[in-house]
């Protein structure tokens, strides 16, 4: 094991799988000579060259779905869409083209692709550059979902979405960029699957349900609410959204009786609904305690921190929430 | 040429230093950390926004970007609200909800900044639509970079602008980078303006630095909107002094350009031009620079005696009837 900070891990597993597989190109804008914005790309231009890894102008509405017909012609793209925000200037791209091509056509061509986001608030960037839209693709067949919360998760995650057949959308978080965390050393095929769920925390009283930036957010909640109020909360990092891996989650509430789903996005129709909807489903038995979902309002996310703070659910709110849940 | 006289000159000399100030004076505060989030700043760009706005009347509107504080001082935003607002404070023109990259005021034709590259050219082509349809002789100006002039909206706005007529100015400030890559990335071509004929209307590129001759372009400019003559496309090529953000390395600049020694200062220029021709003197020049030196400092106690937003203000706006 090694230290390797999180947008490095993005760059190993991009470098890696790029040294392994030349179908395997990357794209979007300043991912080139500049190495992106938080570094995330650096040294890929002069590695892979030109042809490889190519800076785009801002035209996500054609280079998405660009690359969608270079996958259905044996190129495994990497796309960048710098904040997770834009993704709905290439919309047609992944929901009408890269979803829906091999169905159409008759399972006649695979649709290789990984499209990669910065996500998440906490930067007081405003409405239009800190919102988490993962629930949105979580909704369409024919795509896939990731959204990892430390380094070892998202090389793991990464490789494998970039050796899988189908697009994949990766949600990464804007405030894990500079998060450091242990990851495997020598080997270049650490591969985690898709579609599998992380307990980080084991506990009899609680399952907390999260992922991405809010993670590392919630363990801080199940440590206080352990050496504070004697709760033991399970802790579970979802790491993909769709697939969901809902029989971890079910084993889980099984034990524990009661569900809280914690995320950074607004709750309707969310990936939290979703995770409620499919325990209830299974056997609303197992549920001692109404299910609780932490989320923002349902406003758009404010500039000012000092509204960004009430907005995004912090150790504090989440904590005081599932502390009634006791009372 | 336009004729400039004393009193458009002192106007047009401190709106460009209220553009001026109002930005060094954000990117210290960013820098001491008083400034949350990120601020792009036009330092450099001065007079791109001032004579293109001193061309339009105050019923007029523009739309902006991401690099708007410019824009929106030179069509006539109050300094403390918009210092307020980066400051994320209740008495900012979104109450501390948009930040740097929303400020607008539609009273004064600033339907607002905004953060999705190339939008600006298309909710411009709506509010001309508006103008259209309800026949009035208004016009709207546009804001873009040679960054945006690459997104299909960019494309979608002008064709549809050149089709329909609609009394809109598309001002592309070419400024060489596009956050970090250089102006060749984006654009095939020297000249963004070359792409008005595929549209069917007129353009031009000019020297943005040169307040005067952005100015006189933009009249002429909004005389054809006015008149029901449709589209104008002009690209004013101009410096992005700065970082796409304050705090950016900048590394992919040469060190030429990040000389101070050797940049093309749009203020000098046009001071250098009042004085040639003797249009107004040389302490009424340096007056102009204290009286808005005060306006800034004024701004800035402002906001910071200002209060946070309240909770409340989180909730409000999202929509304009009942939810
Ligand atoms: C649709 C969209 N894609 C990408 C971005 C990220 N981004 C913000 S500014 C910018 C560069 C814009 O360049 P240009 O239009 O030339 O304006 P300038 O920054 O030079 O003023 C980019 C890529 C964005 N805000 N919106």
């Amino acid at each position: 094991m090694s230290k390797l900070k999180y947008f490095l891990a993005l760059n190993r597993a991009i470098r890696e799988e790029m040294s392994r597989d030349e179908n395997v190109v990357l794209i979007g804008e300043d991912v080139g000579e500049s190495g992106g914005i938080f570094s995330q790309t650096r040294g890929l231009y002069n590695e892979f060259g030109e042809l490889r890894v190519r800076d785009t102008p801002i035209a996500e509405g054609g280079f998405v779905t660009m690359a969608v017909g270079a996958a259905a012609t044996g190129l495994r793209p990497v796309i960048e869409i710098g904040f997770g925000d834009f993704v709905t200037a290439c919309m047609d791209g992944l929901v009408n083209q890269a979803a829906k091509l091999r169905y159409m056509l008759g399972g006649q061509v695979k649709v290789p692709l990984v499209l990669y986001t910065f996500s998440g608030g906490g930067l007081a960037a405003g409405p239009q550059h800190s919102q988490c839209l993962e629930s949105w693709f979580a909704h369409i067949p024919g795509l896939k979902v990731i959204s990892p919360s430390t380094p070892m998760d998202l090389l793991g995650l990464f490789k494998t979405a970039i050796r899988d057949d189908d697009p994949v959308i990766c949600f990464l978080g804007k405030q894990l960029v500079g998060t450091s965390g242990d990851v495997p050393q020598d080997t270049k095929d650490y591969l985690i699957p898709l579609g599998k769920a992380d307990v980080k925390i084991e506990g009899k009283d609680i399952t907390i349900v999260t992922f991405s930036q809010m993670t590392p957010i919630v363990m801080k909640v199940a440590e206080s609410l352990k050496s504070n109020n004697g709760i033991n909360a399970e802790v579970i990092d979802l790491r993909s959204i769709s697939p969901l891996d809902i029989e971890t989650v079910i084993k889980s509430v099984s034990k524990t009786g009661s569900l809280c789903v914690v995320q950074e996005s607004q709750s309707p129709c969310s990936v939290a609904s979703e995770v409620i909807s499919k325990v209830v489903e299974y056997d609303s038995k197992i549920l001692f305690k109404n299910p609780l979902r932490i989320t923002p309002p349902f406003t758009p996310s404010p500039f000012s921190p000092n509204l960004e703070n009430i907005y995004r659910p912090s150790q504090v709110s989440i904590e005081s929430k599932i502390l009634k849940l006791f009372q | 040429m336009t004729k400039i006289d004393s009193t458009l000159a002192k106007t047009l000399l401190e709106k460009l230093w209220e553009v001026r100030l109002f930005e060094e004076n954000t990117s210290r505060l960013y820098k001491e950390g008083v400034l949350p989030g990120f601020v792009h700043l036009s330092l450099g760009q001065e007079a791109c926004a001032v004579g293109a706005c001193q061309a339009l009347q105050e019923s007029d509107f523009i739309t902006s970007t991401h690099r708007g504080h410019g824009h929106c001082i030179a069509k006539g935003a109050d300094l403390n609200r918009m210092m307020s607002e980066l400051y994320g404070k209740e008495t900012g023109y979104s109450k501390g909800r948009g930040g740097s990259m929303h400020i607008a005021d539609v009273n004064a034709g600033i339907l607002g900044a905004n953060g999705i590259v190339g939008q600006s050219t298309t909710l411009a082509i709506g509010a001309a639509l508006s103008f259209q349809t309800k026949k009035l002789d208004n016009v709207v100006l546009a804001f873009f970079g040679e960054g945006a002039s690459g997104s299909g909206a960019v494309h979608e706005a002008m064709n549809i602008a050149g089709i329909w007529k609609l009394p809109v100015i598309f001002f592309c400030e070419s400024n060489k980078y596009a956050e970090l890559s250089p102006f060749d990335v984006h654009v095939p071509i020297k000249n963004i303006s070359d792409r008005s004929k595929g549209y069917g209307f007129k353009g031009i590129t000019i020297d943005g630095n040169n307040l005067v001759d952005v100015y006189s372009n933009v009249l002429e400019a909004v005389k054809l909107a006015r008149n029901g003559n449709g589209p104008t496309l002009i690209e004013a090529k101009t410096n992005r002094w700065h970082g796409h953000y304050e705090g950016d390395p900048q590394k992919y600049k040469p060190s030429s350009e990040l000389d101070e020694k050797n940049w093309d200062d749009p203020i000098i220029k046009f001071q250098d031009f009042i004085k040639k021709e003797k249009i107004i003197s040389e302490t009424e020049i340096d007056k102009i620079k204290e009286i808005v030196d005060k306006k800034i400092i004024e701004a800035i106690k402002f906001a910071e005696q200002s209060k946070n937003p309240s909770a409340e203000i989180l909730l409000e706006d999202v929509y304009a009837s009942d939810f």
